[in-house]
């Protein structure tokens, strides 16, 4: 009997037990997933939770429900990966074995990394909404705030899903116009980035909103420290930014376990080959999600593209044959942009996001790049998808783990 | 595209960054410093001998691995560039501007 051994049991952990159980052949191969928490956080639902568009019961889960049967389930944090000796530890002392690791350990947020961030104001003025804990302080602020100036930002790139900043900043936009109070509140995107996003194509779509909705964007910043004592956020060429409610994105790093265990770069991501899925120091390790350092969007999609590329290559792996280069950075957003309308992004490694249609080319119905009504239904329905078929491992009708360059209007990125 | 810096033709891109790490040498360096109203001592030299064997290590460049290289410390990164400083600093060592990607 041989093992693979998951690690984390969110999204992508949770999606490859359910793909390799249909897979692999139970006389073979026992599968196990260990994730220390109990909770399945639908994550995208932080970005609506804020703004009581969400409840907290919307957002989460017990884990355990999406863990498919013939998958041993562990509870229990992970101490250590011991990569040599093939081996993972855990916080009680027990040792697994396995012949095949998938870490899928994700990324979290890192607020400790600013000085002044996590400090006096936090969770009083200043907040994250990455974090369930996050989201939900905030919602509570936001509904007795009475106004000022609102500071939406980003720490350093790279972040999981890093349009989630400007949806707030819209969906902000939209909350105070409803509860008409949009005169009381000052909206001011701070990014460290040339723009509104980090591909050009749909930098200069998102600047038009941000224009169209009255915020203000202040780019090339890169924070140096928090002063809480002043609300203001300083950046290293000392420009100032003054702030009464600030709407960080903190840090994103992986999980300190990659880091305990030497296996991860600055901020704790797995070197990972970024077609094939398999860790670059270890032939039997393979990283999926946002525990990789790829060079694509740390997001659900990534994700949900990744696991079908992986399944077949474990598979060949498992066989002794060469892996597939597959996978080719294909990540599929919906951009929130307020007042019941969306944006859809689909990009990749080598293609910027688009104009056209999607899934079906010519047809849709969701418009790429295109800010519609029946793009936010999409997004809604979204969370239906991502409980009921996205975690179990099912296709998604018509979308392909590789980009489809039917039906749109593509530019090659140089 | 091509640009004529310190009597060479290079190769550049619409941002004016080098496409050919073989055409850079310390003069087009220096050459393009000047255009960025920069006057390069042997301080921006290190930095900028640090940013090529980051590059030529296929390393990715960012301001929290400037924190940590050890060659300098981020402030004084912002005063030998001012503005952009890694946007600067990679284009004058000849290497492609960063993707602070994704």
């Amino acid at each position: 009997m041989k093992n693979i051994l998951i690690l984390g049991a969110g999204t992508s952990g949770t999606m490859m037990a359910n793909h390799l159980v249909k897979e692999l052949d139970k006389n073979d191969w026992s599968i196990t997933v260990v994730d220390q928490y109990q909770t399945h956080y639908y994550q995208p639902g932080f970005l609506f939770l804020p703004f009581d568009i969400y409840t907290t019961k919307q957002v989460k889960k017990k884990g355990k429900k999406f863990i498919p049967k013939g998958v041993n389930y562990i509870q229990e944090k992970i101490e250590l990966i011991l990569p040599k000796e093939n081996k993972v530890k855990l916080a009680s002392g027990t040792e697994i074995n396995y012949d095949i690791l998938i870490v899928a350990t994700g990324t979290k947020t890192a607020p400790d990394e600013i000085e002044g961030m996590n400090g006096s104001g936090w969770y009083k003025n200043i907040f994250d909404f990455y974090t369930y804990e996050g989201a939900k302080a905030l919602r509570n602020k936001l509904r007795e705030w009475e106004g000022g100036k609102l500071v939406v930002h980003i720490t350093e790139m790279p972040i999981k899903c890093p349009v989630a900043p400007l949806e707030f900043a819209f969906l902000a936009d939209s909350y105070f116009k409803h509860k008409g109070m949009r005169d009381k509140v000052e909206i001011t995107y701070v990014t460290p980035l040339d723009g509104a996003f980090t591909k050009p194509k749909a930098t200069e779509a998102l600047h038009y909103l941000l224009e169209k909705k009255n915020i203000k964007e202040v780019t090339n910043f890169n924070i140096e420290r928090v002063d809480p004592e002043n609300n203001k956020i300083i950046d290293y060429a000392d420009v100032e930014v003054e702030y009464d409610l600030l709407v960080t994105v903190p840090t994103n790093m992986g999980d300190a376990l990659i880091e305990r265990s030497g296996l991860g770069d600055d901020l704790n991501y797995i070197p990972t080959h970024k077609a094939t899925l398999q860790s670059k120091e270890h032939e039997n390790i393979f990283a999926i999600g946002d525990a990789t350092n790829l060079p694509a969007s740390k997001a659900g999609s990534v994700a949900h593209f990744e696991a079908e590329i992986l399944t077949d290559n474990i598979l060949r792996y498992i066989k002794g044959e060469p892996l597939k280069e597959e996978f080719d950075g294909h990540s599929n957003c919906f951009i929130e942009t307020g007042d019941g309308k969306a944006l859809l992004i689909d990009f990749n490694y080598t293609h910027e996001p688009v104009e056209g249609s999607f899934p079906l080319p010519g047809i849709g119905p969701l418009k790429l790049l295109k800010e519609n009504r029946i793009n936010h239904m999409g997004k809604m329905a979204f969370r239906w998808v991502y409980w009921n078929m996205l975690l179990k491992g099912r296709q998604i009708p018509f979308v392909s783990a590789t980009m489809s360059e039917k039906g749109k209007h593509y530019e090659e990125v140089k | 595209m091509k640009k004529i810096i310190a009597n060479k033709e290079i190769d550049v891109n619409e941002e004016g960054y080098l496409t050919d790490f073989n055409q850079w040498d310390r003069e087009v360096g220096e050459c393009i410093a000047g255009d960025c109203d920069i006057k390069l001592t042997d301080r921006h030299w290190e930095v900028i001998d640090y940013l090529h064997d980051r590059h030529h290590k296929d390393e990715p460049l960012s301001i929290r691995g400037i924190k940590k290289s050890g060659v300098i410390d981020v402030k004084e990164f912002y005063n030998l560039f001012p503005g952009g400083p890694l946007k600067k600093a990679t284009l004058i060592a000849g290497i492609p501007k960063p993707k602070s990607c994704i």
